[in-house]
């Protein structure tokens, strides 16, 4: 078994993609299978239950709980409002001095617990609706639950990403994947789109193009202190996605300064002037979730080039990329896949490869370090 | 095939990073199990693949590369377990996994400190990691509680509360909040949540109607029948139950890898359950303590989460604990171990000067690529940096959870005047402790067993003679799983090839302002010479002893330090050596003297590492030199 497993990010010219959009909760999917959707059409939607309130009545108007029954004015799964009253004493003689519990919401009166003397009272359901998020046709109704939206697109994975999904017009800003995201490179004409640079943006920068109504940012790097300075705290694991701070945010490389991969940088090149979806979510845990850019093709496009970064079976002449240092970024071919455990500068033993640079030189790296590249 | 005729065992443990495969053979030479073969290859839980057995495929495989031999299935389906003995494959093969994120438990006790932690208690013992302890007291509106049930999506939740005949309200009061909120399991839409009711028995049934169908509802005995003792038991199994039932049957690729562990007993197949890791680890140090009698830590750090277990004594009676921190960890979590921790933390253990904004995008660049391993020495000395705040704050964890019971009515007699401790007082005392075992990627792989040492004294300052011990390649998992199957197999391959013991680590404890030394150890080595060391403060020394190699040995401290029989009392005994040998460290425990100046903090992490050889000598030279 001449062969490893490595995983990989994907960035395919040309690509059908899946994309799931499913409730929070069971609703009622708006569209059918096949029908052809925008990224702006509903295609479900659902309510959330409300908010609860606890409630103890029998506190309140100082009754044992088992008594509260006979004088509740409201029955459980009724429809109350803001201030009116659920619950009143009988009060002295039946007549005066009589205590009366209000509702704090308006909602449902859902429930009553006669050994605690606590009412849960349910705020009115939260409306959630979900788009198609990227232009397809609709491959799959899950019943009840949401869609399978298919796209033929240029499919763009990154390594982090902060913020959810927005939409724009890709726009180029820098000329190399070695150039940095520099502040007079944030002009008017940036607004709604979603702006492609090289190797490295500074907060200061970033700053500015929130100011100037960037939609998404898409760079090689960005440094952790400033991501710290952005959010306000050191994230601790990464679940990300659901940051609000006026744009999303994608890195293709990694933190500090880093050239984005020429694949990377060619496809999104090339790709200029066209509407893409973009989301930052990612999770960094087992079901791992990467962020992405999705721009959606005519039904005839057609692969121009190969370059498809994506897991799969490594052997003797697939190409790579270093995903550490010290060759963090380099781009070879393996050129040896020994079996045996070898030991390397930190003189740790572990499963290596040998790679073969462009310039022909060649090097000894771990299997772990490496992604695998198409081309 | 009947137990005692397997020959070949093949065990995989899929970690959150790394699915581990090892091969015991039995050994006609030896008349015992040896280890035979290890791999190792990326799990794969998660998106192209998807299903974890594609890294368990590759992880047998590369037993097979270095075996010369096929275990696999010819099509790739599938582990190949032989019927009888013969030909290609394995006799059995067993599994344990702690891949896909573990089991994520909240758990609920009417009093935070009392119900709550002890359901806290059966939920972690079980192996899960606890998100979240909701109580009566814990001091949120029931509003806030029912949202952060909601938020965090538990894969499961534990109901406990009230002894048997106390409080009926507040338990009911508890189920109320978890049915308004209604929680849905994170995998498989249309599945109910499974909840345990393990609390006061009279509550059953108002807990039953309170819930109704809403849930998976199991009922088992109280964790807590009577404030004095805990019932954790049944809690525990049918927390093991539903975990391979609801939680790991709906994880990518699990329902194959379940079917697949098994071996074949007289021509019938007989499955064998996947374990969560730490569940296997904890029965194996608990069988550990129990054999040799002895006080026993062990510390399993991974990439997601770092486990504690501990063995102490509380009421003469030895009392298992395990604690899972669970955002502490060397690669998904490692970002977390940062923020926990703070820079200032990590950096102090660095022996070159290192500028903070580049330490930070390594670390980060680790959490985003947490497959990667360092590949250059610099690289390595700061992720062990890190491993020792990790285990540093997994040990605090440990020490605030693995307590006495509290709230519990105490017996004192005129002697306990003046030695009024609270109840629920920590079990954890590192100076009764005999064994500390390491075990996880960064202790097992350490280049350099030294460096293992080091990481384990640095991080958890044991106190007097203790042991240091290292899982040799990180197989507790699978031994643990494999003791529950063939106990002897397991044991041969603990002794000889799992645990390698490092040495004794002697470490005098307690204050003093101006010191000489703090004790004189006289020992008489194995050749028969005596020899005489002074552990002098802020000094770190180092004597060979080899495995297996004693030395009868006598230790006087100075007066007001404890090397482990009381302030000022002389210890006699034998001190026994490892592959590092004997370690004197002079650092002083309470406090631990680390120097706060930055050149004489280098400096001094320089000597020590020299001490013990732990790294090449070019690591001098790193970071601008000195």
């Amino acid at each position: 078994m001449a062969f490893a497993y490595t995983p990989g990010l994907r960035v395919a010219d040309v690509a059908d993609i899946a994309k799931t959009r499913r409730l929070p909760l069971k609703g009622e999917v708006l569209v059918k299978e096949g029908d052809i959707v925008k990224a702006e059409t509903i295609v479900a939607r659902t309510e959330l239950p409300g908010n609860v309130k606890m409630f103890n009545i029998a506190n309140m108007l100082g009754v044992p709980p088992s008594d509260i029954p006979e004088l509740l004015l409201k029955k459980e799964g009724e429809a109350i409002e803001a201030n009116e009253p659920l619950a009143q004493s009988k009060g002295l003689f039946g007549k005066y001095f009589k205590s009366t519990v209000k509702s704090p919401i308006k909602g449902v009166f859902e429930s009553f617990n006669e050994i605690t003397g606590q009412a849960v009272l349910r705020e009115p359901p939260i409306p959630v609706e979900i788009d198609g998020y990227v232009n397809g046709k609709i491959k799959e109704v899950l019943p009840g639950e949401g869609v399978v939206v298919e796209t033929h697109c240029s499919f763009v994975q990154g390594i982090f990403g902060i913020g959810g999904e927005v939409r724009g017009e890709l726009k180029m800003v820098c000329s190399t994947p070695k150039e940095e995201i520099t502040a007079d490179k944030i002009t008017d004409d940036c607004k709604g789109k979603i702006i492609i640079g090289g190797s490295y943006i500074s907060y200061a920068v970033l700053k500015k193009a929130i100011t100037a109504g960037v939609n998404g940012i898409v760079v090689g790097g960005f440094d952790d202190q400033d991501l710290k300075d952005l959010l306000g705290f050191d994230l601790g694991v990464a679940i990300t996605g659901h940051e609000k701070f006026g744009l999303t945010l994608i890195l293709t490389e990694g933190f500090g300064k880093m050239t984005m991969a020429e694949g990377t940088f060619d496809l999104l090149s090339q790709r200029a002037g066209m509407i893409a979806s973009v989301n930052g979510a990612t999770q960094i845990r087992a079901g791992v979730m990467r962020p992405e850019i999705v721009v959606s093709l005519p039904a005839d496009a057609r692969s121009a080039q190969t370059s498809t970064k994506q897991a799969g079976a490594m052997d003797i002449g697939s190409s790579i990329r270093c995903i550490r240092s010290p060759y963090f970024g380099m781009i070879g071919k393996v050129s040896v896949l020994p079996p045996e455990l070898q030991v390397v500068d930190s003189e740790a033993k572990v499963r290596v490869l040998e790679v073969e640079f462009k310039d022909g030189k060649k090097f000894i790296v771990p299997r772990a370090n490496v992604e695998l590249i198409e081309g | 095939m009947a137990a005692e005729r397997i020959q070949t065992i093949l065990a995989t443990d899929c970690g959150s990073t790394t699915t581990k495969s090892i091969l015991i053979e039995y050994s006609e030479e030896d008349g015992r199990y040896r280890l035979a073969r290890r791999g190792e290859a990326p799990t794969t839980v998660e998106a192209p693949a998807e299903d974890v057995t594609m890294g368990v495929l590759n992880a047998v495989g590369e037993i097979e590369d270095l075996a010369g031999r096929s275990f696999l299935k010819e099509d790739g389906s599938g582990v190949n377990v032989r019927k009888n003995g013969s030909g290609d494959g394995t006799d059995l093969y067993i599994s344990t996994s702690s891949a896909g994120g573990g089991l994520q438990m909240t758990v609920a006790g009417v009093v935070k400190s009392m119900t709550g932690e002890s359901a806290q208690r059966a939920a972690l013992g079980a192996g899960a990691i606890v998100m979240d302890i909701v109580a009566s007291n814990d001091r949120r509106l029931p509003h806030e509680k029912v949202e952060d049930i909601r938020r965090l999506r538990p894969d499961m939740i534990l109901l406990s509360g009230g002894i048997d005949g106390g409080t009926i309200d507040h338990v009911v009061e508890l189920a109320e909040i978890v049915r308004a909120a209604d929680p849905k399991p994170r995998f498989g839409v249309g599945f109910k949540l499974p909840v345990i009711f393990a609390g006061n028995k009279n509550a059953a049934g108002a807990v039953k109607e309170e819930l109704g169908s809403t849930v998976e509802l199991k009922i088992v005995d109280n964790l807590r029948p009577v404030l004095e003792r805990e019932n954790l038991g049944p809690a525990r199994d049918l927390i093991h139950e539903l975990f391979m039932e609801h939680v790991m049957a709906q994880a990518p690729g699990y329902a194959h890898l379940m079917e697949w562990t098994g071996h074949f007993v007289d021509g019938k197949w007989k499955n064998v359950p996947i374990m969560p890791t730490p569940g296997a680890v904890g029965k194996l140090i608990e069988r550990v303590a129990r054999m040799e009698g002895i006080h026993v830590m062990g510390v399993d750090i991974g990439g997601a989460t770092t486990d504690v277990f501990s063995v102490f004594d509380s009421g003469g009676e030895p009392v298992f604990n395990r604690t899972v921190s669970a955002n502490l960890g060397m690669s998904y979590s490692i970002s977390n171990v940062l923020a926990s921790a703070g820079m200032d933390n990590v950096m102090r253990w660095v022996p070159f000067h290192v500028d903070e904004a580049d330490l930070r995008n390594r670390i980060r660049n680790k959490m985003i690529r947490p497959t990667t391993i360092p590949q250059e020495l610099e690289e390595l000395i700061i992720e062990q940096a890190i491993a020792r705040e990790a285990l540093r704050l997994a040990l605090v964890q440990h020490k605030d959870l693995a307590t006495g019971l509290k709230g519990i009515a105490q017996e004192r007699s005129i002697g306990d005047a003046f030695d009024q401790t609270q109840t629920g007082a920590t079990l954890v005392n590192m100076m009764d402790l005999d064994l500390l075992i390491g075990s996880g990627g960064v202790l097992s792989h350490a280049p350099r067993r030294s460096q293992t040492a080091l990481m384990l004294i640095d991080s958890f300052l044991p106190e007097g003679v203790t042991m240091l011990a290292v899982d040799s390649i990180f197989m507790m998992p699978h031994l643990g799983v494999l003791s529950e199957v063939h106990p002897q197999a397991a044991v041969d391959v603990f002794n000889n090839d799992c645990l390698i013991k490092l040495g004794d680590c002697i470490a005098p404890s307690g204050s003093f302002k101006k010191a000489a030394h703090l004790a004189t150890v006289s020992m008489v080595m194995p050749d028969g010479k005596t020899v005489e060391e002074k552990i002098i403060p802020g000094e770190m020394k180092h004597i060979l002893l080899g495995s297996g190699e004693k030395a009868k040995a006598v230790i006087t401290p100075i007066k007001g330090i404890d090397v482990g029989n009381g302030p000022g009392e002389i210890w006699e005994g034998e001190l026994e050596g490892g592959v590092i040998g004997l370690i004197f460290d002079g650092r002083g425990r309470h406090p631990f003297n680390l120097p706060t100046e930055d050149s004489e903090r280098v400096n001094k992490l320089q000597v020590w590492s020299q001490t013990l050889d732990s790294y090449p000598e070019r690591f001098l030279t790193m970071g601008g030199g000195k």
